[in-house]
């Protein structure tokens, strides 16, 4: 059996408000966007009997269930940090595909810059539990935030491929161009490859502008199968492809710090979807930082290993260029409250469903979706089209 | 000596407990597999690519190359003044371990990917020695 075409995306939104959003929590945030998507779908809460989510404890789903006063026949709260939301797309594909749920919620949001100074305990992730391997063998040595591990997987590409810091700074400018035509994103002043070479250093090789943005955020797709896609009024964006995919938790484990498991889950999407990389009119992928995006693109096959520095040159994933790329303005410009994800999403369901204005790229039909979680450990892939 | 304490340390478990005990004599002691005729890091009570339980521990040379590195201008953790080195490296026998690259101005031009590297070894408490690692000569 194939997921291909067994379900569609039919609702998603974000929450009223994205960037800084003091007051909301990020349970309330998961409410605001599940309302907001399901009004996109036209389909109300009582029907939602499969929810998916994550980030809100260890039983989101059963969490939020509660929250929102659903009974789910299929519940999941599949935690692959800012992948989570789009291997959810796969799981509740699955489940429909299988007759376990008919209407898949997945939600997220979280308060990546107001829950920095929200009062009260906040629970520690599972990194720094000091039963884990990355408690002994990482942490003390001050390796910890996500800045700190992706810079070294990127200071190793450099030497091994000659990836430069232009390379990098070429993607954070191109994104922000993109963001300039998005009233809704965080940072629309212009910037230049100067201006990033010339920023502070976060951790080297990674200036400021290689970083993503810190901050709140909520958002929610809605998923359904095939009969049901047809009925709605809005478009429906099938699944045409899916795959995920990990290979370490922490950077320890990578079995080659060059690589991602986008090789793998993009690899099983292509396959399944039956489309080739020329096929895809837009791409959005997981931008943490400058680096997530650029390996991104070349594990997902777009070109040959080590060569996504050269390939993105020339602003060349900018607004006009021939390889439209985080269209939204990405982690990097638009919003980025902690796990991307789910934004990565719903832009590329409002790419196909032609909702974008003045970003909008031309008679896109096919987009791919890749996010990151982790320590670059784990990926989601999606291929998606329109009729 | 404050400021270090604050330093998240590690707490041994049962199956790196005999890696710890040979950081604090100050010997660099790591799982090995018969099986595989292999090393692998980071410790567990069983080789994670043939999945046998029969396992050894085999002292290295402390020799190895910086597979890779960054230069963290902001503290990740509590205790650590930055700029400080976040270092991979690669051990002679093939295992790679995080450590921090020290006996070097950390700044980006003094510091290359495959550098050869040796162990130096920092006594943190009683019960703890933390593996860091100096350019060789």
């Amino acid at each position: 059996m194939t997921l291909k075409n067994k379900v569609a995306i039919v609702g998603a939104d974000e929450t009223d408000e994205i960037g800084i959003v003091p007051d909301m929590t990020p349970i309330m945030m998961h409410a605001q966007a599940a309302r907001n998507a399901l009004r996109d779908a036209g389909i109300d809460k009582s029907e939602v009997d499969g929810v998916f989510t994550c980030g809100i404890g260890g039983m989101a789903s059963t969490q939020l269930s509660e929250y929102l006063g659903i009974i789910p026949k299929y519940t999941d709260s599949t935690m692959t940090g800012g992948s989570s939301f789009v291997i959810h797309v796969e799981h509740a594909a699955a489940a429909i595909a299988a007759g376990l749920c008919s209407v898949a919620l997945i939600t997220h949001g979280e308060t990546g810059h107001s829950g920095r100074f929200r009062r009260g305990p906040r629970g520690m992730g599972g990194f720094f539990d000091s039963s884990m391997p990355a408690a002994q063998f990482e942490v003390p040595f001050g390796v910890g935030g996500a800045p700190s591990a992706y810079s070294m997987c990127a200071a190793r590409h450099m030497h091994q491929y000659g990836t430069t810091s232009e390379h990098l700074a070429e993607i954070a400018v191109a994104t922000r161009k993109w963001a300039q035509l998005n009233p809704r994103a965080f940072m629309r002043e212009p910037l230049s490859i100067d201006d990033v070479l010339a920023s502070r250093w976060v951790a080297y090789p990674f200036h400021i502008y290689d970083c993503c943005l810190v901050t709140d955020a909520g958002g929610a797709v809605v998923v359904v199968g095939a009969d049901r896609a047809r009925e709605m009024k809005k478009k429906p964006v099938w699944v045409l492809g899916s795959g995920e995919a990990s290979t370490h938790q922490s950077i320890l484990g990578m079995p080659d710090i060059t690589q991602t498991p986008a090789r793998y889950s993009g690899k099983a999407a292509f396959e399944m979807a039956g489309v080739t990389h020329k096929d895809i009119d837009v791409v959005e992928v997981y931008d943490s930082f400058t680096y997530t995006a650029l390996v991104t693109i070349e594990e997902l096959g777009f070109c040959a290993k080590g060569e996504a520095g050269p390939f993105l040159s020339n602003q060349r994933s900018a607004p006009g260029g021939d390889f439209p790329l985080n269209t939204n303005g990405g982690g990097l410009s638009y919003t980025h409250p902690g796990m991307y994800g789910m934004f990565i999403l719903i832009e590329a369901v409002r790419q196909l469903r032609n909702e974008c204005g003045e970003r909008q790229v031309k008679d896109a039909k096919l987009a791919l979706v890749n996010a990151t979680g982790g320590m670059l450990s784990a990926t989601g892939t999606l291929i998606l089209g329109v009729d | 000596m404050a400021m270090e304490m604050q330093k998240p340390v590690p707490y041994p478990s049962p199956e790196t407990q005999p890696f710890w005990d040979g950081c604090k004599r100050h010997e660099l002691t790591l799982p090995y597999c018969p099986r595989c005729e292999a090393f692998f890091f980071y410790p567990r009570q069983f080789c994670p690519a043939c999945f046998s339980w029969e396992i050894e521990w085999r002292q290295c040379s402390g020799k190895g190359r910086l597979h890779t590195f960054a230069i963290q201008f902001r503290a990740q953790m509590p205790g650590f003044t930055p700029p400080y080195v976040t270092a991979v490296v690669q051990l002679d026998e093939g295992p790679r371990m995080m450590t921090n690259l020290i006996g070097i101005d950390p700044m980006p031009e003094n510091i290359h990917c495959d550098m050869p590297v040796e162990v130096a070894w920092e006594d943190v408490n009683d019960e703890i020695t933390l593996p860091m690692f100096k350019p060789v000569g």
